[in-house]
């Protein structure tokens, strides 16, 4: 079955002709967009032979503390990222390492106990990927919803203090708004998947030769499991920002 | 009487230029106190640093003789009632903005006491359903008045409220204030309306930052 699963080496140079196209059109329209294509690519490429070996190494010794210590790695790149999309709202990293943390964690933790997956690294990290990149997302989109709102309705929030609103009576729908934000994309793919995109999961199991009515238990798995975790996680993070945006004394910063 | 406010050595320097220096003034409890002076000379931070919106840079505020600091600010902010000179309305009906000051409380919504509240600025019982957007200025401020005074507070902070209001709508905010005050309710108020000036109990006057005049 692996065996029709090599890409080799060869046809990879020559799918370097799809980046071409790319760089080609991104140039006659003047997008700009070169420089980060070419380093996006370098990156893919460099990140991904990596990720690969060290895989293939925590697969092979399967070891309980270095298939925590790769979720771990995850969960911490994740929060860096989100940290970046936070644009300046302070504490960002901590709540975002204690907001993927928590929602990944949860939802492995009950994906074991129930039996959906098991506790090997070669189910554990991929796995602990998904999820983190999606709360990510998740709380990236929540975060410059706030950013955007608290902006933008400035004199609303500054009426509701004056009225007496404690801080979070004054925020609750930025806060709605921001959750409701950060959890859309995952709903949006929930409600599409299998009309419109074959996801990464049920894709993967089908190409390795798996029946599709046994990939798509894994993909419902996956929808599930997606839901769960971005909400946990932008509903940790919203929770954890709206007072920031507020000094001790109950004003707007 | 007693002063509700005791203002001592206030003054509000955020950044290089003082906004208000060296402000002494006591208020006394039910009193009606109007504010003048030039635009920019720090009236409206006055207000807003009585309403807790904003913190001295130097000096303290005693309320009911206590320093401001040490009160919990939402409590606070319920009982000092500071009202925009251009208010805005929030969530999507009338109704949602009167809602408001029974869910900071705690309590259930009293659809009877909202309603009457907007018959008593002229408005009709109906539009409590009305989306805001339908509102004109005077009816947008109308509402946002009652908002502040659904609950009856102690002061009543207005910064430049009649501003911009036809002259029926300017009728109507005064007698309602007047009511307050007749209740008991002290009123502060920043004006530059002649009518509001000329009913005022008592005037101080703001330039550059310092109290001028305390005319009785």
């Amino acid at each position: 079955m692996s065996n029709n699963l090599i890409v080799s080496p060869t046809a990879l140079g020559f799918a370097v002709v799809l980046v071409v196209i790319a760089l080609a059109i991104n140039l006659k329209e003047k997008i700009g967009l070169e420089r980060d294509m070419i380093v996006g690519v370098i990156r893919a490429v460099i990140q991904l032979t990596v990720v690969g070996y060290v895989l293939t190494y925590i697969i092979r010794v399967d070891r309980v503390w270095l298939t925590a210590l790769m979720v771990a790695i995850i969960i911490f790149n994740a929060a860096q990222n989100a940290k970046k999309r936070a644009n300046g709202i302070p504490h960002a990293f901590p709540i975002s390492l204690l907001a993927i943390g928590t929602a990944t964690l949860l939802t492995i933790v009950l994906l074991v106990v129930a039996g959906a997956v098991k506790f090997t690294p070669s189910q554990i990290v991929p796995i602990s990927g998904m999820i983190s990149s999606n709360v990510m997302v998740a709380i990236g989109l929540a975060y410059r919803s706030m950013n955007t709102s608290f902006h933008d309705q400035r004199q609303g929030v500054l009426e509701r203090l004056a009225l007496g609103a404690n801080l979070k009576q004054a925020s609750a729908h930025i806060v709605q708004m921001a959750i409701r934000t950060g959890m859309s994309p995952t709903i949006d793919s929930a409600k599409t998947v299998g009309i419109v995109s074959l996801p990464g999961m049920m894709s993967g199991l089908i190409f390795a030769g798996v029946d599709p009515t046994k990939a798509i238990m894994y993909q419902i798995m996956v929808t599930f499991m997606l839901m769960a975790a971005t909400s946990i996680g932008s509903v940790i993070a919203c929770y954890l920002t709206y007072a920031r945006f507020y000094n001790s004394d109950m004003q707007l910063r | 009487m007693t002063a509700i406010f005791e203002i001592h050595s206030l003054g509000y320097q955020p950044e290089s230029r003082p906004i208000l220096a060296d402000i002494n003034l006591d208020i006394e409890t039910g009193s009606n106190l109007t504010i003048v002076g030039p635009s920019g000379s720090g009236k409206s931070t006055l207000l807003r640093l009585l309403a807790t919106l904003l913190t001295p840079t130097s000096g303290e505020i005693l309320f009911e003789g206590k320093p401001q600091s040490a009160l919990q600010k939402p409590q606070f902010r319920q009982q000092v009632s500071y009202c925009f000179q251009q208010p805005t309305l929030f969530g999507e009906t009338v109704q949602d903005n009167l809602q408001f000051p029974f869910e900071i409380r705690g309590k259930a919504f009293d659809q009877e006491l909202a309603e009457q509240s907007l018959t008593e600025v002229d408005l009709a019982k109906e539009m409590l359903t009305q989306p805001i957007t339908e509102l004109s200025g005077g009816e947008k401020q109308r509402v946002a008045l009652i908002r502040n005074l659904m609950f009856t507070p102690k002061v009543l902070l207005l910064d430049e409220i009649s501003a911009g209001l036809d002259a029926d709508t300017k009728a109507v905010v005064h007698r309602l204030i007047e009511q307050y005050r007749a209740k008991g309710v002290t009123v502060l108020s920043v004006t530059h309306d002649e009518t509001e000036i000329a009913a005022a109990d008592q005037l101080i006057t703001i330039r550059d930052g310092r109290l001028e005049a305390n005319h009785e």
